[in-house]
């Protein structure tokens, strides 16, 4: 299968980067659940080392459109999709890609954290387990070094082997992060990943995000408007499963080109 | 994108709702008072009425109190709101239009002083003829701003850029012709540099007219165009309706 020639953008409110420069290339994307659509025709490009928020009322496929990015929609039989999604330029639902590898290079983070039942270390430690071939000593320092990126390192070094339920609601993100990033993901997927969480944890979570972006590419999806004005790079809003209008954040908050976004991000009524 | 001035009763939140266009309302009254100082200081001038002068120099204090109760309730609008698009934009468009109307009142009170210490000195005023066109100018353009304003108006605004331009040539032939009777007769000194404060405040109102309509054509249009030579403005994209 290969991806037309020419990448097919772009109207005036759907902002394009060059194929060089983005991470993911989605093209021409439809998902359906039991033949019930829930995205229809997006084509959008991720760039890459910024921060992009997807945005959109409930049921408008952002959560949908996220969750296609690293094939989780593979675990329910009812999900049929056309179109395309090329990461670094590769289709991932080629025959020769391997999910388990695809998950490492595009990481998952969701809105309740989910540690392990397990220590703080193990947890982060765990992802790499699964890997094998690591010296004890290799695997200290890379659970020491995602501990640092994820900023919580200061807050638990001394407790390592502390379950990872001792720790509060924001830390437990934090850890979730840690987990994630001890991989070396190419792409951190972030689903609400701060709606449970009290300000200032969440304000944590949104400096990390922004402290992360140096390393990996980030994609936010959230239906709090000010967060991702906050912490994103780039905003797309989608509804009713179409994407509408993708521009850089500071446009799309002060002035969108549509009515349609317009009326969303001002909370008018349609 | 695009505004018109009935986007903003469409709010989910009524309340919201309510305040945008509280703000809106208190800056319309605020523009008609100073409206009203700029026309009473003129009238003060040409009518030679000294107790005209004197209110509208009183009535500068409650210009500033209005300003700066717009200004507080904008902060709490921004605090409380977090406003986006034309919401923002026409909360940062009230904060500065009501800097410039302030400054206007200030104006206005500049011209009844000035007129006050003509009327004092009660010696014929040459350069009436001036202040009287020039005025009827700036008063329009501002007039024409604040609608704009009211009806989110860009080609009215669009207009007002332009009749500035106009209002500092006449400006400029006014002050060469006051200088020519500075000159015929030194004893009309003090009188002629009355007068010429009195133009000079007047010009100044017409920039802030000018500034209002540039703010009007921010908040529809969200294109910032201060400090941009009036032939690079595109006015097809200003004017044009979606």
């Amino acid at each position: 299968m290969t991806l037309p020639s020419r990448f097919r953008p772009a109207s005036d409110s759907i902002i394009d980067f060059p194929a060089e420069t983005s991470c993911f290339q989605i093209e021409g994307l439809g998902l359906a659940y039991g033949g019930k659509p829930a995205l229809r025709g997006i084509s959008l490009r991720v760039p890459r080392h910024r921060v992009t928020a997807f945005i959109g009322p409930s049921g408008c496929g952002k959560s949908t459109l996220l969750r296609a990015l690293n094939r989780l929609h593979d675990l329910n039989e009812e999900v049929s999709h056309e179109g395309w999604v090329l990461l670094e330029g590769q289709d991932i639902h080629a025959p020769d890609v391997a999910v388990d590898e695809l998950r490492r290079r595009v990481g998952m983070v969701f809105q309740v954290p989910n540690p392990f039942p397990m220590s703080i270390y193990e947890n982060v430690a765990f992802g790499l387990r699964l890997q094998g071939g690591l010296t004890r000593r290799r695997m200290d320092d890379i659970v020491e070094w995602a501990l640092h990126a994820a900023a919580l390192w200061d807050e638990v070094k001394d407790r390592l082997r502390a379950s990872a339920w001792s720790l509060s609601g924001g830390q437990q993100q934090r850890l979730v992060i840690a987990r994630s990033l001890a991989v070396r993901p190419e792409v951190l997927l972030l689903d609400e990943p701060a709606s449970a969480l009290d300000p200032i944890s969440t304000l944590k979570i949104e400096e990390l995000i922004r402290s992360l972006k140096s390393q990996l590419t980030l994609i936010l999806v959230t239906h709090n408007m000010q967060q991702a004005a906050r912490v994103s790079d780039y905003t797309a809003f989608l509804q009713d499963g179409e994407l509408v209008e993708y521009a850089p954040t500071d446009t799309l908050f002060t002035n969108p080109s549509l009515r349609r976004t317009e009326n969303y991000i001002t909370g008018r009524m349609a | 994108m695009d505004i018109t001035s009935d986007t903003h009763s469409q709010h989910i939140s009524r309340q919201f709702n309510q305040e945008l266009e509280a703000l809106k309302t208190q800056l319309m009254t605020m523009g008609g008072l100073v409206e009203q100082q700029v026309q009473e200081a003129i009238q003060a001038l040409l009518e030679g009425d000294s107790r005209l002068a004197e209110k509208v120099r009183d009535r500068d204090r409650d210009v500033n109190a209005m300003q700066l109760k717009i200004d507080d309730e904008c902060t709490r609008v921004l605090a409380r709101r977090q406003p986006a698009a034309s919401d923002l934009r026409l909360v940062l468009a009230v904060i500065r239009a009501t800097a410039d109307l302030e400054r206007i009142g200030d104006e206005a009170s500049k011209i009844a002083r000035n007129a006050l210490t003509l009327i004092d000195a009660g010696n014929n005023v040459r350069g009436l003829v001036e202040v009287r066109h020039i005025s009827e100018h700036v008063r329009r353009m501002l007039r024409d701003a604040l609608t704009a304003f009211a009806r989110f108006d860009t080609e009215l605004a669009l207009q007002v850029v332009h009749e500035d331009d106009s209002v500092d040539d006449e400006y400029g032939s006014a002050m060469r012709s006051l200088m020519t009777f500075m000159m015929e007769d030194s004893r009309a000194i003090g009188p002629v540099l009355n007068v010429m404060w009195i133009l000079r405040a007047l010009e100044r109102v017409g920039d802030h007219a000018d500034n209002l309509a540039e703010y009007v054509i921010y908040l529809v249009k969200g294109l910032d165009i201060r400090h941009m030579d009036p032939a690079q403005i595109d006015e097809d994209a200003l004017t044009r309706k979606e």
